[in-house]
C-alpha cells in the first residue's frame, strides 16, 4: 500500500542511526550489568536479560517496520480512538493486574509482561497533538484549556493509582510541547521557581531563606521604586505565595508524600544520612559511577555493578554500568547520543507543516529529555529516585517498544511532510 | 506566529543546559572526586587474612614442647545446604536430631549465605571417617586450622597459652595489627615470643557481591601476598627433668628452678600446682580457665617468678659476701652466739669464724655482723650513720639481682622488696630509725621478698663466683639461630671472686655435715653445695626452702626450691633439690636415694622444729 522507495528516501536516517546506536550501546551494557565473572553466560542466551533485550530488540524492529508502513494519516484520525484504547488499558490493568512490589500496572499476557503506562505516553502524544492541531492556547478559550489539561491529566492519574509515580510525573513533560504551542512561558517559570524553592527549603533554615528573599526584593523594589508604586498588590501577593510556599514545604513532605516517597526526597538532599537504608540507591550509584574515573574500568570489568550492589542494575540504574565500566568519557558519549537525538527531534518536529506533526514531535522530544533528566540525575544524585527506564538503552520490553513506537510514529509522519504539503 | 518559532531556542537551550550541568557533575565525581573510588574498593573487595602457621617451640635437646594440631571445623552454608538428608547427616556424624535441627536455626539466625560453623573441632580421626560422605551432603565444607598441642603435659606456666584477643586490647595501640577473633599469646613464653611466632599474616584479597558472596580472586590474587610461619623456638628447658620436678613437686605447693650458672638458662621450670596445658587449647578453654582461676590453690599464680618470700637464713650467705667485701669481717671473724640478742635455738660450737657460722646458720652470729656492716661509724649521729651503712648496704644488694626485676623472658616478674632508706623513712620518719628497727634483715627475715627464681640466680652468682647471666628460658630464636645477645652479657656483682670460696667450703659443709645432709650425693661422686632456709609464714606453716648448686668445682646446675609449709627446708625441700641435682647431673636416680624420691612423692613433711 505505500511505497517502500519513498519511505526510505524520505526517512530521517539520522535518527533511525541514532536509535540504533543507543539501543546496541544499551543492550550491551545490559549483558554488563549482568555479567558475572565466576557464571559467564553467553550475551545471547534467554536466561539473562541481554537475550530477552535483544528479544524485544527484533520485535521493535518489526513494530518500527509495521509504524512505518502504516498510512501515517491513520495516527491523525486514530489518535482519540487510540488514546481512549489506552485509558481502558489501563482501567482494565488497575483491577486485572497482580501487585509486584506494591505497584498494580503489570499486565501478563502469556509470556509476555507489559506494562500499559509506558504506551499511554505516546497514545496521549497522538491526542493532545490532535487536540491542538484543532484548538489554539493562545485564544482565550477556557473550554479548550481544560479539556487539554484533563486530556494529559486523566493518564497520569490512573497511573498514580496503579502506584506508579514516576510514570506518572512523566506526563510533566508535556509542558514544554504546550509552551511551544504557546502557552504562557509564566507556568513554566512558576513551575522552576516552586522547584527551586521547594529545594532550597530542604537544603537550607527556613529563617534564612526568608531573609535573604526579603532582602534581595528590598533591594530590587529600592531601585526600581516606580515599579512597588504600580504593582505593590501583585508584588505583595507573589511575596506572600513564597513566603507561604517556604512553610508548607515540611507539611508536604511528611503529610502528603508517601513515606518511601518521603525518603527519596531525603535520600536527595542527604543520602549520607542513611547510607544502608533511603540513601542505598544513590549511594551506591554515585560510588559506582565515581569509581569510573575518567575512562572507566572497561568493558564488563565493573566491580560496583558486576555483585549486585547497585540495584535494578539492567533497568532503571543501567547509567551506573555506563559510568563505571566507561568512565566519564562513555557517560559524555551517550548523554551527547540523547542531545543530538533530542536536537534532531526539535529539527524534525520544526520542519513539519501541520501543527499535529509539529505537536507530536515536540512531545516525542520532552518525553524523552524528561526520562533523560530524571533517570540520569538520579543516578549522580541530582535527581529524586524516580523509577523511570532509561530510553533506548534501560532493559524492558515495555519501555523499548514504546519508544520505539514513540519515535517512530514521528518518523513516519515526517518521512510523509511533502506529500502533506502536496496535499 | 514566529516569535513562538523562536521557542525552540529555549527548548534546545534547556536541553543542552542539563546536559552540561550533568556533564560537569559527572566529571567531578568521576575524575575529581577520589572518595567514591575509595568507598567502591571496600564495597567489593574483601581483604582475608591468611594465617601463618605459629612458631614451634622445642626443649634444650630437641624435645617438641609446643606443637600445632589441626582441627577440622565442619562449616555451613545454609543457602547451599537445601534439604540435606537429615537422619543420614545424624547417623554419619553422629548427633543427635534435635542437635542438628538446634545448629542449623543457629546458623541460618548468623546468615543464610555466609560460612557458620557447624560442628568444631572434629579429631583427624573424626574427619577422616565423614570425608567420604562430606560429599552427600552440599552445603557443608571443612576448614582446617590448627590449635596449640602438646604431646606432655608439663611446663605450663612457662608456656603460656595462646587465646583471643581481648577487646581491652584491640583498643590498645600496641595491638593495632590485630584484629577482633585473632589469637595471640596470652602469657608465658607464647605471650614474651609473639612477635616471633606469630608469623606473617598474608593477605588474599578476593570480590564479593553485596551479600558478601565470594566471586572469586581479585585481579587474579595479583595484590596477594603468602602467610610466612612463625619463627620456631628453642627453650632451656630440659623436658625430663622438667618432667621430673614436676613429678616431685607433685600434690605439694611452690617452685623449683634449676638454672645452668654458665649460661643463666634455665633448665627446670617447676610452679606447683601445675596443670595441663592442653586444657588451654581450644574448645573447653573457658570452662576450664574459669575452673583453674577459681581454685583454692591458685594453680595460675606463677609462683617462680610472681611469690615473694622472706628469704630465711639463706640471705645469711649475702649479708656475709657483702661484709666481707666491705671489710667488715674476713672469712676468719668470729662472733658469740649471744642468744640475748636474737633467739638461735640450737646449741651448737661456738661460731669462731664464718664458716661455721654459715654452716649453723647462727643467727646471733649475723645479728652482729650486720650491725657492724650498718653501723661502720661514718657519722656519730646513730641514725645517719645507719642510714649511710642501710644505703651503702642496698647499692650491694641490687648487684645481686634483688629488689629488681631480674629481667627474664616470661611475663610478670615481680621485684620482690628489699629495704630501703625510703621505705623506713616512710615507716619510723626521717631519721629516726637505726638498725634495731631492721636487726632481723640480717637474717632474711623482715622487710624482705625474694622469689625463687631470684634466688635461683643467686646460687648461680655464687656458683660462678661472683657474676650471672640473667636467667631465660628461651636459647634461640630459630631452630640453628644465635643465643640472644641479650642474655650474654656477664652481670657482675659488687663483690670480689676472692669472697666467694669461703662461702662455698661453708655450703659444702651445710651439705656435707649440716642442716642440708639430706641433699649429700657424695655417693655418686657429686659435691653439692647448698644452704637451708625456712621461709616464715604468718599465715600458716613456714616455707621450707634449699638452694644449692653442684657440682663444687665447674657447677652445672643452681637450684631453688621452695616447697610451701612444708616447715625447715633440710627436710624436704634439700632431699627435693638433690634429686633434681642427681638426675641432671646423672640422668638416673641411684639405688641408695631411691628412698629419698618415695618420701619426697609421698610429702608427708611434717613441720619440724623451726631452723633459722
Amino acid at each position: 500500500m505505500m511505497r517502500p522507495k519513498k519511505l526510505t528516501q524520505n526517512l530521517d536516517w539520522p535518527t533511525v542511526l541514532l536509535y540504533f546506536l543507543m539501543v546496541g550501546l544499551g543492550w550491551m551494557n545490559v549483558y554488563a550489568a549482568v555479567y558475572s565473572p565466576d557464571h559467564v553466560i553467553n550475551i545471547f542466551s534467554w536466561d539473562i536479560n541481554s537475550g530477552k533485550q535483544l528479544a524485544w530488540i527484533g520485535t521493535g524492529v518489526v513494530l518500527m517496520i509495521m509504524i512505518l508502513v502504516i498510512d501515517h494519516k491513520a495516527y491523525d484520525s486514530l489518535a482519540y480512538l487510540i488514546y481512549g484504547f489506552m485509558i481502558l488499558l489501563l482501567l482494565a490493568t488497575l483491577v486485572l493486574a497482580d501487585p509486584v512490589k506494591g505497584s498494580r500496572s503489570w499486565l501478563v499476557l502469556g509470556p509476555v509482561r507489559l506494562q500499559p503506562a509506558e504506551f499511554a505516553k505516546f497514545a496521549t502524544a497522538l491526542a493532545v497533538s490532535k487536540f491542538l492541531s484543532t484548538a489554539n492556547l493562545q485564544n482565550q478559550n477556557l473550554q479548550d484549556h481544560f479539556k487539554l489539561v484533563g486530556l494529559t491529566l486523566l493518564p497520569p492519574l490512573i497511573i498514580m493509582m496503579q502506584n506508579e509515580t514516576g510514570s506518572a510525573l512523566v506526563f510533566g513533560a508535556f509542558l514544554l510541547a504546550y509552551f511551544r504551542e504557546g502557552m504562557s512561558p509564566l507556568i513554566l517559570i512558576i513551575g522552576a521557581v516552586s522547584v527551586a524553592i521547594f529545594i532550597l527549603t530542604l537544603l537550607f533554615p527556613k529563617l534564612y531563606l526568608v531573609a535573604v528573599i526579603t532582602v534581595l526584593l528590598g533591594l530590587w523594589l529600592w531601585a526600581n521604586q516606580r515599579i512597588f508604586f504600580r504593582k505593590w498588590p501583585m508584588i505583595t501577593l507573589i511575596y506572600g505565595l513564597i513566603i507561604g510556599m517556604i512553610f508548607s514545604v515540611d507539611f508536604f513532605v511528611n503529610n502528603v508524600l508517601q513515606e518511601h516517597q518521603q525518603n527519596r526526597i531525603k535520600a536527595l538532599i542527604s543520602p549520607e544520612a542513611d547510607p544502608r537504608g533511603f540513601g542505598w540507591n544513590v549511594t551506591q550509584s554515585k560510588i559506582a559511577i565515581g569509581s569510573g574515573g575518567f575512562t572507566g574500568k572497561g568493558f564488563l570489568e565493573g566491580t560496583q555493578t558486576k555483585f549486585d550492589f547497585v540495584p535494578e542494575q539492567s533497568t532503571d540504574f543501567i547509567f551506573c554500568t555506563i559510568g563505571e565500566e566507561h568512565g566519564w568519557i562513555g557517560s559524555v558519549v551517550v548523554i551527547a547520543l540523547f542531545i543530538l537525538l533530542l536536537l534532531r527531534i526539535v529539527k524534525i518536529a520544526e520542519r513539519q507543516k501541520s501543527v499535529f506533526g509539529r505537536t507530536y514531535g515536540y512531545c516525542v522530544a520532552s518525553i524523552i529529555f524528561f526520562h533523560f533528566l530524571v533517570n540520569v540525575g538520579m543516578t549522580i544524585g541530582l535527581a529524586p529516585v524516580v523509577g523511570i527506564p532509561l530510553p533506548f538503552f534501560s532493559y524492558g520490553g515495555s519501555s523499548l517498544w514504546s519508544f520505539t513506537i514513540l519515535l517512530f510514529i514521528l518518523l513516519s509522519i515526517d518521512s510523509n511532510r511533502k506529500m502533506d504539503l502536496t496535499r | 506566529m514566529k516569535y513562538l518559532e523562536d521557542r525552540k531556542y529555549v527548548i534546545q537551550a534547556i536541553f543542552l543546559a542539563v546536559a552540561a550541568v550533568y556533564a560537569l557533575k559527572l566529571f567531578y565525581i568521576q575524575v575529581i572526586d577520589n572518595s567514591y573510588k575509595l568507598a567502591a574498593e571496600n564495597n567489593a573487595i574483601q581483604k582475608i587474612i591468611q594465617y601463618p602457621f605459629r612458631g614451634l617451640i622445642y626443649d634444650r635437646d630437641g624435645r617438641l614442647l609446643v606443637q600445632n594440631m589441626p582441627v577440622y571445623d565442619l562449616m555451613i552454608v545454609p543457602k547451599e545446604a537445601k534439604n540435606p538428608d537429615t537422619l543420614h547427616f545424624c547417623k554419619v556424624f553422629n548427633i543427635p536430631l534435635e542437635e542438628f535441627r538446634e545448629k542449623m536455626k543457629t546458623a541460618k539466625a548468623y546468615s543464610y549465605v555466609k560460612p557458620s560453623p557447624f560442628l568444631t573441632r572434629l579429631s583427624t580421626q573424626e574427619f577422616a571417617s565423614i570425608q567420604e560422605y562430606l560429599s552427600d551432603f552440599p552445603g557443608f565444607y571443612i576448614n582446617a586450622r590448627t590449635v596449640r598441642g602438646y604431646t606432655h603435659q608439663s611446663l605450663a606456666h612457662a608456656l603460656g597459652y595462646i587465646g583471643e584477643i581481648s577487646p581491652a586490647k584491640l583498643e590498645n595501640p600496641k595491638y593495632s595489627k590485630y584484629l577482633p577473633g585473632e589469637y595471640l599469646g596470652i602469657s608465658g613464653i607464647e605471650s614474651e615470643y609473639e612477635q616471633f611466632l606469630m608469623g606473617k599474616r598474608g593477605v588474599k584479597y578476593k570480590m564479593v557481591n553485596v551479600r558478601g558472596i565470594d566471586k572469586g580472586p581479585f585481579r587474579d590474587g595479583e595484590y596477594d601476598t603468602l602467610s610466612v610461619a612463625g619463627q620456631n623456638l628453642v627453650s632451656t628447658i630440659d623436658l625430663e627433668l622438667q618432667q621430673y620436678g614436676e613429678k616431685l613437686m607433685k600434690g605439694k605447693i611452690g617452685s623449683v628452678v634449676a638454672i645452668e650458672p654458665s649460661t643463666g638458662e634455665i633448665l627446670s621450670y617447676v610452679s606447683a600446682p601445675g596443670y595441663d596445658p592442653n586444657l588451654l587449647t581450644g574448645k573447653e578453654f573457658g570452662k576450664n580457665y574459669l575452673a583453674l582461676q577459681r581454685d583454692s590453690l591458685k594453680t595460675l599464680f606463677n609462683r617462680p617468678i610472681m611469690a615473694s618470700y622472706p628469704p630465711g637464713s639463706i640471705f645469711k650467705l649475702v649479708q656475709a659476701l657483702i661484709s666481707m667485701q666491705d671489710g667488715v669481717i674476713t672469712a676468719n671473724t668470729g662472733f658469740p652466739c649471744n642468744q640475748k640478742l636474737i633467739k638461735c635455738s640450737h646449741g651448737h660450737e661456738t661460731p669462731s669464724n664464718l664458716r661455721i657460722a654459715i654452716k649453723h646458720s647462727c643467727n646471733p652470729y649475723f645479728y652482729q655482723l650486720f650491725r657492724n656492716q650498718i653501723n661502720q661509724g661514718k657519722s656519730r649521729n646513730t641514725f645517719i650513720d645507719s642510714r649511710i651503712g642501710l644505703d651503702n648496704w642496698n647499692k650491694h644488694i641490687l648487684t645481686f639481682g634483688f629488689g629488681t626485676k631480674l629481667g627474664i623472658d616470661l611475663p610478670n616478674e615481680k621485684k620482690g622488696i628489699i629495704p630501703t632508706s625510703k621505705l623506713y623513712d616512710k615507716y619510723y620518719g626521717e631519721n629516726r630509725w637505726k638498725y634495731s628497727n631492721f636487726y632481723s634483715v640480717s637474717i632474711g627475715q623482715g622487710e624482705l621478698g625474694t622469689t625463687p627464681l631470684q634466688m635461683a640466680n643467686l646460687m648461680a652468682i655464687i656458683a660462678n663466683r661472683g657474676f650471672y647471666f640473667t636467667p631465660h628460658i628461651v636459647r634461640s630464636v630459630g631452630e640453628n639461630g644465635k643465643p640472644l645477645p641479650k642474655y650474654q652479657v656477664k652481670h657482675y656483682t659488687s663483690v670480689d671472686q676472692k669472697h666467694f670460696e669461703p662461702v662455698i667450703d661453708a655450703m659444702d659443709d651445710v651439705v656435707a655435715k649440716g642442716t642440708g645432709f639430706y641433699a649429700k650425693l657424695a655417693h655418686v661422686g657429686i659435691t653439692v653445695c647448698g644452704k637451708t632456709g625456712t621461709s616464715e609464714n604468718p599465715h600458716g606453716d613456714d616455707h621450707a626452702v634449699f638452694v644449692a648448686f653442684a657440682p663444687r668445682e665447674n657447677p652445672k646446675i643452681a637450684i631453688a626450691v621452695y616447697v610451701e609449709n612444708a616447715g625447715f627446708g633440710g627436710v624436704s625441700a634439700a632431699p627435693l633439690a638433690s634429686l633434681m641435682i642427681e638426675k641432671y647431673l646423672t640422668d638416673t636416680i641411684s639405688a641408695p636415694r631411691k628412698r629419698w624420691e618415695d618420701w619426697v612423692l609421698a610429702g608427708n613433711f611434717k613441720p619440724k622444729k623451726k631452723k633459722r
